[in-house]
Formats: C-alpha cells, sequence, structure tokens
C-alpha cells in the first residue's frame, strides 16, 4: 500500500477519535484555553468586560461553532461527540479542497 | 493558542496581518519553484493533520485545555515555506468555518503558529539532526525536541500579543480595552502551561510520526 494511502486511513482513525478531544476535557473539568473565554467567562474572571472585546468579539458569526451546530449547544456530549466528527469531515474536505487548487496553481507540471 | 477576536486591538491585528502578507508571498513565490505536482497530496495531508490534531484538546484537570498544532512535523516534511502555507489554509478555515481564532486575529495567529512555530522547529530539527542518516533515531530526538522548543517559542509570541493589550489600550478609568492580561499574567501561564504539558504532546505527536515514517517510508524524509 502507499505510504500517502496508509497517512489518509491515519487521519481518518484521527477524525474518528477525535471527539476524545471534547470528552477529555469534560471528564477532567478543564475549560477553556487560556486567552479563549467567552464574555461570561471574562466579566467572572477580570471582573469587568473590556469595551473593545465586546464590540469585536461577535464581529463574525462561524458557521459550526466550536465545532458543532448552532442550537446543540445543551445538547448532551454524544450529539456534541457526533458533530465534532462531521466538523471533522467537513474541515478536512475544504482544507483538502483548498490545498489541491494551491498545488495547482503552484506545482510545475500541475496542468499535465 | 487560538486568540479570538476582541482580544487584539486592532493595532495588532493590522500589524501581523502586514508582517504576513509578505511571508504569505515569499511562501508561494519559493513553493512554486520547486513544487511537484505528486507532492501535492503529501500537503492536503500536512493540512490535514494540522487541523485534526489540533481538535484533540488535552485538559489540565480543573484548569485550561491546549493542543498540539503539528507545524514542525509539517514542517519537516514539506519544507518551511510549503509548511507555512498548509498551517495557514488550516488555521483560516478554523476561523472560518468553526470560529476557532478570530477574523481579525487570523495574521497573528499565522504569525505564531505557521510561521514562527514552523521556521524555529524547522530549523532546529535540522541543526540537531546535523548529517546524521534519514533512518537514525538522533532524528526522531530531533523531530521531539524540536515540536517541543518551537510551540513553546509560538505560545511565547502569542502570550506578548495578549500582554502588550492594557499597555496599547486602557480606558479614562484604567480599564483594559482589549486583553484584561497584562505580560506578567500572560507570559508566565502560556508559557507555563505549554512547557508542563502541551509541548510535550506536540513532540510526542512530532516524534512518533518522524519514527512511524522512517520505519514505513524513509524517502518522505528525504524531501525537504
Amino acid at each position: 500500500m502507499k505510504t500517502t494511502t496508509k497517512l489518509w486511513i491515519g487521519l481518518g482513525i484521527l477524525i474518528l477519535l477525535s471527539p476524545l478531544g471534547l470528552i477529555l476535557p469534560e471528564h477532567f473539568k478543564a475549560g477553556d484555553a487560556w486567552g479563549e473565554w467567552g464574555i461570561d467567562s471574562i466579566k467572572e474572571l477580570a471582573g469587568y468586560i473590556p469595551q473593545g472585546l465586546k464590540n469585536l468579539s461577535g464581529i463574525w458569526s462561524a458557521p459550526f461553532p466550536d465545532y458543532a451546530f448552532k442550537g446543540w449547544e445543551t445538547r448532551g456530549l454524544p450529539h456534541l461527540s457526533l458533530a465534532y466528527i462531521i466538523s471533522a469531515v467537513v474541515g478536512i474536505a475544504v482544507i483538502v479542497a483548498i490545498v489541491l487548487f494551491i498545488g495547482k496553481i503552484l506545482s510545475k507540471n500541475g496542468d499535465k | 493558542m487560538h486568540i479570538p477576536d476582541g482580544y487584539l486591538g486592532p493595532a495588532t491585528c493590522g500589524l501581523f496581518y502586514a508582517i504576513m502578507l509578505p511571508i504569505w508571498a515569499a511562501a508561494s513565490r519559493i513553493v512554486k519553484k520547486t513544487l511537484n505536482a505528486r507532492q501535492v497530496p503529501l500537503l492536503a495531508i500536512g493540512a490535514a493533520f494540522s487541523f485534526v490534531i489540533m481538535m484533540f484538546n488535552v485538559p489540565i484537570p480543573g484548569g485550561t485545555t491546549g493542543h498540539a498544532v503539528g507545524a514542525v512535523l509539517a514542517a519537516i516534511l514539506l519544507g518551511p515555506w510549503a509548511a507555512c502555507i498548509v498551517v495557514t489554509v488550516a488555521l483560516v478555515v478554523q476561523a472560518l468555518l468553526f470560529g476557532d481564532g478570530g477574523i481579525t486575529a487570523i495574521g497573528a495567529n499565522c504569525f505564531n503558529m505557521a510561521f514562527i512555530e514552523v521556521f524555529s522547529g524547522y530549523y532546529l530539527y535540522k541543526l540537531i539532526s546535523g548529517p546524521s542518516p534519514f533512518t537514525s533515531g538522533r532524528r526522531v530526538i530531533a523531530a521531539g525536541i524540536a515540536g517541543y522548543v518551537a510551540i513553546n517559542v509560538a505560545a511565547f509570541s502569542a502570550a506578548v500579543m495578549f500582554g502588550i493589550q492594557p499597555l496599547l489600550h486602557k480606558t479614562a478609568n484604567g480599564q483594559s480595552l482589549y486583553c484584561p492580561y497584562g505580560l506578567n499574567v500572560a507570559i508566565p501561564v502560556m508559557l507555563g502551561e505549554h512547557m508542563l504539558i502541551f509541548g510535550w504532546v506536540e513532540a510526542m505527536v512530532t516524534a512518533l510520526v518522524v519514527k512511524y515514517l522512517q520505519k514505513h517510508d524513509p524517502s518522505l524524509l528525504e524531501a525537504a
């Protein structure tokens, strides 16, 4: 088997295991990454909401916020894990498409 | 390490977009000179790997989370300029589709993870590997050390970006406008957690994949 094929299979396994990145922090009661808190947590931590941060924080509304679906925030871990896997698949599909496109433009014999 | 929207003021965001633009241009120019169509699938794999490995949030029990970046591995396999491009693609997709990292901070986040981490990791790996054969154990160690050090350099850079905000932007009553924590908090926390936990994760990921490739297809390690 070609090495690239093996690496694609490896990526598939990582996608299926990715919900560990959701379940383990939940299990060990670990919160957001440092410096990546939401507005509510900031107020609790710093004692106030920085005004500029408040204005800028909502500037972009991502279609799959936090690798989940909008409105699924209150669903349980099984649902969120499923959304996490779907997010990984969607993200990788988009990334692979972009890199193949860039590669086609940049590679010397891409059009032959 | 994905700085969200609102934590950096406009000056910092603008500065790092301005710094990254010529770096991205140089990367395209340099990669264009050497890239062979056969290598393109490997670029896609590198980008996808970096993206998915960043989804594996590692908890510090009762505290925060962090993750590996995979940027040093990408640099070892693809060379630093191609790695810069593929990690950038992963970071842009994370910001736009998943809100992981802010769109105003794409320049800053790419500077940390797609430039600083990639290049420091690449050259450290080269330096420690020296002229050793591509299948030598020294390269596995080199990959691990490069991963550990480079993610910490990136974390330090992110910490400085966070930490200078209270110096740059303050309201009349002394409140910070953007990131509320200064250098005295940001640097020890960011560097501490990456030195204690996340650096080791990056080291393991980088070293293990290099070891795997040495066993199965060492030619991939010779490309860059």
